[in-house]
């Protein structure tokens, strides 16, 4: 049981640096999910919470202990890797008792925990078994028991689930939070894939090119993200974004004008803002509907249609390079080349500045966002 | 018809071929076990199936000399020659594998190069240090020397082998508490087996059937090796080649050689293709 703290921790290999200075807080107990797209450097941040990069500036701190120049094995802290990485001349047991061997635990203490955890996750028909006679499911648990038997203060992980395949990822993502909320462990989680990040996290830490553009709670993401990058990579189909002129600022609003003509008034924090100025105006599929062509904010031509079954997805031309996706129910009627106008409410729109930083939304309500709002 | 005779003719040259090469690479070693059968004047008439057979050279070739103490000589050098060879290989093909460091490429390198020089061009000065150390007419001093000849391949079979084992491996036994030691010991060399059985194997001749070094480094016949040995074998008189004893000592000291093969046969096999399929 640990926080894990980070300041202003750097990482450089020969002249590159891949990590600008993160500053982290991760309380005890938190599931926190590293999440950004390839090359961000999430995986670096997690080897060097490992231990198995060296930390070139800033200090790392787990449970109050500053732990820069200390080994992995003292840091208390367990990792499964992406390709599972387990011993493949070793049986189950052995795989997970090889830790605790070199720890020089007994024969005993050795049995007892590996068949806790064994238990817990039912791989007590297995143990006997190498590696190579398992299915992709149960090497992935046994390279979470082999984590799990070292009772470390902090659980990482390094893409566990990529190596799955849907259905099954679906099932380890459910049973690692059912793990997670047994053990109360702190976990650190890294995944490329927003879903994971969304379902699993307390606390998602989003990452660019080795800095984090936002820390929050899933929801709290979703609805305030800090920018540009964050609003399209959380949210799934990402976020449609037009550009607009502002038209004029009030004290509760923005009126922009789009593109087409149309002038809207959106409830988001105006300050710093000027008439004038170009503005980016994010609206999510799911907050967009198809509408009469003069209640809508633009028209445009159907190009594809995706038929999911529970909804279907509208890929809408509207003369600039992006297609603007609309999720609508999914017996739609709509067809390929028909002309539709797109329509979302005031409240459901995002407006990011010149510099892509996001203009605080006014009229946002939602009751779990203010519970996962009052838990930070 | 023509075109029937098209089919075959490449099938029959084919066939051919193979023949002759076969009967290239094995009649050397027919004739020789065909000789040791023989005695008398029957060696020395040539005839391509066993006409009589007798023990009569493999008696003698123990009863002649040392032979006993020359085999036991070859196998102790050849051991420990294997064994050295592995755990000098293994352990600095982890270091060249694995660890990065200044100069690792230049060092591999030179380790090549120490294997492209003629056994004869360091005899000398091998034989200097030999009898520097005090190891001249000693089966430590061969063991030594050999060193020369399998150590290059050694570190370098091995060095390819180890860069193939997943990074992640290691790094988990090292978030498992392990000790370079440890992960070379208790993780790499359990999964190494097929490389070490191959280069072992492969030491383990050209250390059983070196010749030169054997012969310039020892003096007295209780510390010679095998192809010393053979070689020596002399005949009643100084006119006479006793080929007869010289085709018997040459089949025995094959013998553990293909025993050997065999045995590690599945081995090798399974080492060569053990990284086709993803396990």
């Amino acid at each position: 049981m640990a926080n894990v703290v980070l300041k202003q921790v750097r990482k450089r290999f020969g002249p590159v640096e891949t990590i600008h200075g993160v500053d982290l807080d991760i309380r005890d107990g938190e599931f926190c999910v590293f999440v950004g797209p390839s090359g961000c450097g999430k995986s670096t941040l997690l080897r060097l919470i490992a231990g198995l990069e060296d930390i070139t500036d800033g200090e790392l701190s787990i449970g109050g202990d500053v732990v820069n120049d200390i080994a992995p094995k003292e840091r208390g802290v367990a990792m499964v890797f992406q390709s599972y990485a387990l011993y493949p001349h070793m049986s189950v047991f052995e795989n997970m008792a090889f830790g605790l061997d070199l720890a020089k635990h007994s024969k005993d203490e050795q049995k007892a925990r590996v068949m806790a955890a064994a238990k817990t996750l039912q791989l007590e028909n297995l143990l006997d078994r190498k590696p190579k006679e398992l299915s992709g499911g149960q090497r992935q648990r046994v390279a979470i028991g082999r984590a799990i038997v070292r009772k470390p203060r902090v659980f990482l992980f390094d893409e566990p689930l990529s190596n799955l395949d849907a259905a099954l990822r679906v099932q380890m993502r459910i049973e690692l939070a059912k793990l997670h909320e047994k053990l109360n462990t702190t976990m650190i989680y890294v995944t490329h894939d927003q879903v994971e990040a969304m379902t699993m996290a307390d606390k998602i830490v989003v990452l660019r090119d080795g800095r984090v553009e936002q820390v929050g709670t899933p929801l709290e993401l979703y609805h305030y993200p800090a920018n540009l990058f964050v609003a399209g990579f959380i949210g799934s189909p990402k976020m449609n974004f037009i550009s607009a002129n502002v038209a004029q600022i009030s004290q509760h609003s923005v009126t922009v004008k789009l593109e087409s003509g149309k002038e809207v008034s959106l409830p988001v924090d105006g300050s710093g803002l000027a008439p004038a100025d170009r503005v980016t105006v994010g609206i999510r599929p799911e907050h967009c509907s198809i509408a009469d062509q003069d209640t809508a904010l633009f028209t445009g031509t159907v190009e594809v249609v995706e038929h999911l079954g529970e909804a279907g997805l509208v890929y809408v031309r509207t003369g600039s390079d992006d297609l603007f996706v609309v999720r609508v129910a999914g017996d739609t009627a709509i067809k390929n080349g028909e002309t539709v106008g797109v329509a979302a409410a005031e409240q459901d729109c995002y407006v990011f500045d010149g510099a892509d930083m996001a203009k605080r939304r006014l009229a946002v309500d939602n009751a779990p966002l203010k519970a996962q709002m009052t838990l930070n | 018809m023509n075109t029937k005779l098209r089919k075959i003719l490449p099938k029959a040259g084919f066939w051919l071929l193979v023949t002759v090469i076969v009967l290239f690479a094995v009649f050397p070693f027919y004739y020789a076990i065909l000789t040791s059968f023989e005695s008398g004047s029957g060696l020395f008439q040539v005839n391509y199936l066993p006409e009589s057979v007798t023990l009569a050279n493999y008696i003698s070739v123990f009863k002649g000399q040392a032979f006993g103490h020359n085999i036991f000589n070859s196998v102790f050098v050849s051991f420990m020659v294997v064994a050295l060879s592995l755990l000098l290989g293994v352990t600095a093909s982890y270091a060249l594998a694995r660890v990065k460091f200044a100069g690792r490429g230049l060092l591999l390198l030179t380790i090549l190069s120490v294997s492209m020089f003629p056994q004869v061009a360091v005899l000398s000065g091998m034989f200097e240090l030999i009898r520097g150390v005090g190891l001249y007419n000693n089966m430590f001093g061969l063991a030594i020397s050999y060193m020369m000849l399998t150590l290059p391949f050694t570190v370098w079979v091995l060095t390819a082998f180890m860069r193939e084992l997943p990074r992640e491996l290691e790094e988990a036994a090292v978030m498992d508490g392990a000790s370079p030691w440890i992960i070379i010991r208790r993780v790499f060399l359990p999964v190494m087996w097929p490389a070490m059985v191959t280069t072992g194997l492969l030491a383990f001749i050209a250390a059983w059937n070196e010749f030169l070094f054997a012969l310039t480094f020892t003096l007295t016949d209780d510390k010679r090796t095998v192809p010393v040995a053979i070689a020596l074998i002399s005949g009643a008189s100084q006119h006479e080649m006793p080929w007869g004893n010289i085709m018997a000592a040459s089949v025995i000291v094959t013998l553990p050689l293909i025993v050997l093969v065999l045995i590690f046969q599945r081995r090798i096999v399974s080492g060569l293709t053990a990284g086709a399929v993803k396990g």
